[in-house]
């Protein structure tokens, strides 16, 4: 089914989703990759806050190209999500509820999707030339010095995805 | 004897950065093309679709075909009647790679160390490779190298005994654990053959081979077909969600090899497969 969707969604709206919708994404997600999950768990280890308040959020594991002059971005692609899930089953339990990406997850992560309500998508790897006309906006937030793996929040128009994986336990890979 | 001077690498080196990672080479659109026509499932065709768009854009609008515009993989093959004046090499290469992943807004993906992980914000250094051939002219073929899919290449120190069935198993199991984490459709560059490390490398060199041509070697001609058809009976399709386009090539080089063994190296690579070639 293609849905047009507002993002953040709301809280209940993530558990409606289901494996094999193609979805467009429009309102505001974030980036965030291996060295700022890396920051985000020593964070957390610490007792200290997250740079950005994740509760109902999209990640997008995402590290672009430098944006060439009046560009709002440079490519901008989905990478490998399995690096991240040491970490992800954590910021789910947190209130985390979207993330998009590339590629296989853990039993762990699945697991986390489902006790949480939360969504996987996939956006087509390889194609960031295209996905990043669907930016409109983007701004580094936190971890600046991390250059192309810095926390940003992005505004996005139509953003293409595909649920892989939904709260109720499907798959598609 | 001929002289070349160094900065002319450099220059090369930085416009191959360049445009290798903008313009995907001919063979390899085509093999996009003919993908799109071969696909038989419906969301296999839209996402074809797309990544053909996406190859139209970055191109027109000079943005990099993908963001992981990789590590900087460098082939030179220098005839030994060269002198090269002006510089070292290595170093001249480097400053090539520097000068295009910075001018040319790539992205930067290389930390000095894998353990320690500091960003070296210019991408480099390149992973070189030299051979000396005959004649007096330098060939430089660059080719960025995404992780996505390098991070599931693999090695096998098969057995004699195995034969070219365990070879075949090797390849099918390395695709099979890749699945959509390589960002199929991929190609894969096979080496068989020779020590552990010989192996591996002809495997990344296969990946430089035009899409398309095939091995001299009858019988290595033969099994690259086959295990093309065999991939692509796998089902895994573009971005993994199925169909019947799973890879778009397979490239063996064979070397020979120990009486006691047969390696088997599988580098695999995503369907931005970039590689571009200058002779200087
Ligand atoms: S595997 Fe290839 S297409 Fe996929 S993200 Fe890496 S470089 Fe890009």
């Amino acid at each position: 089914m293609t849905k047009n969707l507002n993002v953040p969604l709301k809280k209940e709206e993530y558990a409606e989703l289901r494996a094999g919708d193609y979805v467009y994404l429009t309102g505001t997600i974030y980036t965030a990759r291996d060295a700022a999950h890396k920051r985000m768990q020593e964070c957390l280890d610490k007792g200290e806050a997250l740079p950005f308040n994740i509760e109902n959020q999209i990640i997008y594991y995402m590290g672009p190209s430098p944006a060439r002059d009046g560009k709002v971005i440079g490519s901008a692609g989905p990478t490998t999500a399995g690096r991240m899930d040491r970490y992800t089953p954590k910021l789910l339990d947190l209130g985390l509820k979207g993330m998009i990406g590339k590629g296989k997850r853990t039993r762990e992560v699945y697991d986390a999707i489902i006790r949480n309500k939360a969504v996987y998508f996939a956006a087509v790897g390889g194609a960031g030339a295209l996905l990043s006309k669907s930016i409109v906006k983007s701004k580094v937030v936190a971890y600046d010095d991390l250059g192309t793996e810095a926390i940003r929040k992005l505004e996005v128009e139509n953003f293409p995805v595909i649920v892989v994986a939904d709260a109720e336990g499907n798959s598609l890979y | 004897m001929r002289e070349v001077n160094v900065s002319l690498i450099s220059d090369a080196v930085a416009e191959m950065c360049i445009e290798v990672n903008h313009v995907l080479s001919e063979d390899m659109s085509r093999a996009m093309k003919r993908a799109c026509e071969k696909e038989t499932s419906e969301l296999g065709k839209k996402i074809l679709g797309q990544l053909d768009e996406n190859l139209k854009i970055a191109k027109e609008e000079m943005i990099p075909i993908c963001q992981d515009t990789g590590m900087a993989v460098i082939f030179m093959e220098i005839g030994q009647d060269v002198h090269f004046c002006g510089g070292r090499l290595e170093d001249a290469i480097n400053e090539g790679v520097r000068k295009g992943y910075t001018e040319g807004f790539l992205r930067k993906s290389v930390v000095d160390d894998p353990v320690i992980r500091n960003n070296t914000k210019d991408n480099t250094p390149a992973v070189i490779h030299y051979s000396i051939v005959d004649g007096e002219n330098v060939k430089i073929t660059i080719s960025p190298k995404g992780f996505g899919s390098e991070n599931m290449s693999k090695l096998y120190m098969l057995k004699p005994a195995d034969g070219i069935e365990g070879i075949k198993n090797a390849i099918l199991s390395a695709v099979k654990d890749a699945g959509p984490n390589a960002c199929p459709p991929m190609v894969l560059g096979v080496g068989i053959g020779g020590t552990f490390e010989k192996c591996a490398l002809m495997a990344k060199h296969a990946l430089t081979r035009e899409n398309g041509v095939h091995s001299d070697i009858p019988y290595v001609k033969e099994l690259e077909e086959e295990m093309l058809e065999k991939i692509n009976e796998l089902g895994i399709g573009p971005a993994g969600l199925g169909g019947s386009v799973t890879a778009l090539g397979v490239n063996i080089e064979t070397y020979p090899t120990h009486i006691a063994g047969m390696p088997v190296a599988v580098n695999i690579c995503c369907h931005v497969n970039r590689h571009i070639s200058r002779t200087i």
